[in-house]
């Protein structure tokens, strides 16, 4: 009854060298636009529209996790991990899409993000049309 | 605008399916039909004893207080919001020959108790307390009415059952007031205003919270002011109508500040009946306080799930007035509002006595569904209120 | 399997063209002048350009640099709408290419917010309230026949309100005088009629925006703590405007006045009606002058915009409210480029006529306004 795992398609989206931590970036695979964020050098992409009204989360600011156990307590932590719809202010955990106001109904599509050698592009079943891919360079791979 | 013709036509969601179904209520003209028929055992959540002069609470006053009360010549605290012969102060036909509104104990039986056959009736005593400046002096006069309410009325009418009147101008004597009173079984929750010195999620209150909810007591808030800020977030008006109109923003406003504060996060068991309020702003200011709440909920992060959520949870209303269309539409109008909230849990029945809402036995809308009389009467408040 | 095609975008900061986008009217769309100094001093008299330098602004609140509950975002705007090296709202150029071209804007009513409404030194306030309006006219409307101005007023001083309001009655530059909710008193108050009147004979609708410095709590029951709850409360405050309007009787004063609600939603006006109605019937001996029935007052002489609109839990039980309300009387607005902005093709999450689509987007804005070209 098991179907053959669908091989998951692997885009190459940037060099490494073009996104040196804390940068961000829009990218197009087909007619899906990404947000793809390097935040100390983890990382991260999401589809680039907030559930609410589409915003673009690629604009957005990223914020860290706040959490509280008790009215006038304020936990803070994962400074940066959280983007912040430009325009209505919703929260997305990078990690998981998940929004924060409703983490069991809303959530913006994550998606996987790798680091790889130009070595291993070579061999594919990658394809990077805009890149002329070197050996001896490293590149930011998107799974669908 | 709001052409019943038009509020005739119902949405009417399936239940548990994002589906819904148009509904043309084919106009069945019960606009001047009698009321609705009322089971018997009717619970009334809000009826108001009145306070026909400092004079009956001069036994109920410590000594130096009944002193300074006629030393001083202490004014009856009634407040400017019900202004003694305002017409909705009191019905026409529940005036009394020579008396404030509200002051006969056989008036209320037989205008209220008996002619809606009710089991029960919360008495809320609104005589203006929480205006005073001092704290002491409201501390005597919150002790002295609540005395009063045991002994003249609880005492001798035993459908009735009474709300604790507490001096907000200090938390801790407020407290301490719920604790000394909450002994009384008959007496059922804890009683404040809806527009008092600050906004009543404030944590300034929450000692009076932390009490209600270690005695198992609901906080019903009633409409009124303490007159300490201007009754309109833009100043003054010039009319009592726009007073009495203002109440609803006011309790829009708490609505608000209870929810923000994380009152309910802090006292998950706490109830907070509105009384007096109106209810059919409630479900269009929810779907603001909650699509704000989205994008500002790390403000307020204590508050982890959605404004709408927490009110159906810990709010209910006191079902007059009824701010609906006239007419037919009235009873259509109210059941949409239970829908738009999701709910046919929150609201809770009100003869409002002897306040001038309704003529007869109006008391709900013509046309409402028996269930959700039924729910409205009996059901709601028993769960609301612990100790019926 | 055909290899997938890569692409790399930087983000481009002017949007799609408008092919096939619905024609919207925008209600409610907010401007600054980018330079102060350059823009709008040629319009302000020196001494006031040096009143302001040396005394600021005060309003009647306490801060001297930001409002009096911080904002959710810097300057109340979306992240993505700062024009390069500017504010928000600064720039017609980015206002065209980001907002105006992309949303197929037709008409764009422009509310200053950031004039002399609200500031206790009345003189200057007229001053500066006057030098926006020109301002208005030399950046914008005489460059962007799209957008059209609001004739800002100093309403806490009727006399210089009348006066600003008759010196542009008649230009095509303006389609609305411009009040803030927040006002000292309510606005149905005597002091404040003649500009009512003023505003009516010159044909203008008076729209009345949200926020403001009255100085009274935002809620009746004293300050909340938290700038959510400021937001909230600005629907309570059009609500105590607008009934203040019908009880002291300016509607039946002023039957060719029209109002428009800026930006604190709708779905609250159903109830407030209904409440309305109620007590004109049980007080009317309080209130010999409001001859007819609130609704019908509110129903004749009065529009809100629809930003920020309700998002209701089971979204089409807005279409309920809107049927309430009639669907003649909403008038779209983005509220561009503050956060709460309200996107043409995502904020009406419900299924609705070509007809009623037409009306809340474009027709009511333009039927009420009617807007004419700039000779």
């Amino acid at each position: 009854m098991t179907e053959p795992a669908r091989a998951r398609e692997k885009h190459v989206v940037a060099t490494l060298a073009e996104m040196p931590p804390g940068s961000r970036k829009l990218v197009t695979i087909g007619t899906r636009e990404i947000a793809l964020f390097n935040i100390d050098g983890e990382f991260f992409a999401v589809l680039d529209r907030c559930p609410h009204q589409k915003g673009s989360l690629c604009k957005g600011q990223l914020i860290g996790l706040v959490e509280s156990e008790e009215p006038g307590r304020y936990r803070f932590s994962r400074p940066q991990q959280i983007v912040r719809c430009p325009w209505h202010g919703w929260e997305f955990d990078l990690r998981t899409g998940q929004s924060r106001v409703d983490p069991s109904s809303i959530r913006v599509r994550p998606y996987a993000v790798e680091v790889t050698d130009g070595a291993a592009l070579k061999e594919g079943p990658y394809r990077a049309e805009v890149f002329d891919v070197a050996v001896e360079n490293q590149y930011v791979v998107i799974s669908l | 605008m709001l052409d019943p013709a038009n509020s005739g036509i119902i949405l009417r969601r399936i239940r548990n399916s994002n589906e819904f179904v148009v509904v043309t209520t084919a106009a069945p003209t019960f606009a001047k039909a009698p009321a609705s028929p009322l089971p018997a055992g009717g619970i009334c959540c809000d009826l108001h004893p009145g306070v026909q002069s400092n004079d009956v609470l001069l036994p109920y006053l410590e000594d130096y207080w009944a002193d300074t009360v006629v030393q001083r010549g202490v004014h009856a605290l009634d407040t400017i919001g019900y202004p003694v012969n305002a017409p909705l102060t009191c019905r026409p036909d529940w005036r009394i020959a020579g008396a404030k509104p509200g002051t006969s104990l056989e008036r209320v039986q037989a205008d209220a108790l008996d002619t809606f056959g009710l089991s029960h009736a919360i008495a809320n005593c609104i005589y203006g307390v929480q205006l005073l400046f001092s704290e002491d002096m409201a501390k005597a006069f919150a002790r002295a009415i609540n005395s009063w309410i045991a002994a003249e009325w609880l005492a001798k009418e035993p459908r009735l059952r009474a709300s604790i009147v507490v001096p907000t101008q200090s938390p801790e004597f407020a407290a301490e007031e719920i604790d000394y009173w909450a002994q009384d079984k008959r007496f059922v929750q804890v009683l404040m205003i809806v527009m008092d010195e600050m906004p009543l999620g404030r944590r300034n209150y929450w000692p009076i919270y932390e009490a209600a909810a270690r005695n198992g007591l609901p906080v019903g808030i009633h409409a009124g002011s303490a007159y300490k800020n201007p009754v309109t977030p833009v100043g003054w008006p010039s009319y009592l109508v726009e007073d009495y109109g203002a109440q609803s923003l006011a309790f829009q406003s708490m609505t608000t500040s209870l929810i923000c504060e994380g009152v309910f996060q802090k006292f998950p068991d706490l109830k907070v009946v509105f009384l007096e309020s109106g209810v059919t702003w409630l479900p269009a200011h929810l779907w603001r306080l909650t699509k704000f709440w989205r994008g500002m909920r790390s403000e307020i992060p204590w508050v982890t799930e959605p404004p709408w959520e927490v009110a159906r949870r810990h709010i209910r209303l006191s079902a007059q007035p009824l701010d609906l269309p006239d007419g037919e539409a009235a009873a259509a109008t109210l059941e949409r509002i239970c829908e738009h909230m999701r709910s046919d849990e929150m609201f809770l029945f009100a003869t409002d006595y002897p306040h001038w809402q309704y003529d007869g036995m109006q008391a709900l809308p013509a046309g409402l569904s028996q269930d959700l009389i039924r729910k409205m009467m009996i059901d709601n408040p028993r769960a609301t209120y612990p100790r019926l | 399997m055909t290899p997938p095609t890569v692409q790399v975008l930087d983000r481009n900061d002017t949007a799609k063209p408008a092919a096939n986008t619905l024609a919207i009217a925008d209600c409610d769309v907010h401007v600054v002048p980018g330079d102060q100094k350059k823009e709008l001093f040629p319009f302000l008299e020196k001494r006031w350009q040096d009143y302001m330098a040396t005394y600021g602004m005060r309003p009647r609140q306490g801060y001297a640099n930001g409002p009096a509950y911080p904002k959710g975002q810097p300057n109340a705007a979306r992240r993505d709408a700062y024009p390069p090296g500017g504010m928000p709202g600064s720039s017609l150029t980015f206002m065209r290419e980001q907002h105006l071209d992309p949303l197929n804007v037709q008409m764009a009513v422009l509310n200053p917010l950031r004039t002399g409404q609200g500031m206790q030194n009345l003189e200057f306030a007229t001053a500066f309230s006057r030098a926006i309006n020109d301002w208005q006219v030399a950046e914008w409307t005489s460059k962007e026949p799209r957008t059209k101005a609001s004739v800002v007023v100093t309403y806490e001083d009727t006399p210089a309100a009348v006066k600003e309001i008759e010196a542009r009655a008649g230009d095509p530059n303006f389609v609305q005088v411009l009040l803030l909710s927040r006002s000292a008193e309510p606005f149905g108050q005597k002091r404040y009629w003649d500009m009512f009147e003023a505003a009516a004979a010159a044909g203008l609708p008076v729209g009345i925006h949200a926020f403001g410095y009255g100085g009274a709590p935002v809620t009746g029951g004293g300050w909340p703590s938290y700038y959510l709850e400021e937001m909230i409360g600005h629907a309570q405050c059009q609500q105590a405007l607008l009934m203040s309007l019908v009880m002291e009787g300016v509607f039946e004063r002023c039957p060719d006045l029209k109002i428009v609600l800026v930006e604190a939603g709708f779905a609250w006006l159903p109830s407030l009606c209904w409440r309305m109605d109620k007590l004109w019937e049980r007080m009317r001996d309080e209130i010999p002058h409001v001859k007819r029935r609130p609704s019908d007052y509110v129903r004749d002489q009065v529009w809100l915009t629809t930003q920020p609109m309700e998002e209701p839990e089971f979204k089409p039980h807005l279409l309920d409210v809107v049927k309430w309300i009639g669907w003649d009387r909403l008038l779209f607005a983005t509220d561009y480029p503050h956060w709460d902005f309200d996107h043409p093709d995502h904020a009406l999450q419900v299924r609705v006529t070509e007809e009623q689509q037409n009306k809340f987007f474009l027709q009511n804005a333009m039927d009420l306004y009617k807007p004419r070209p700039v000779a």
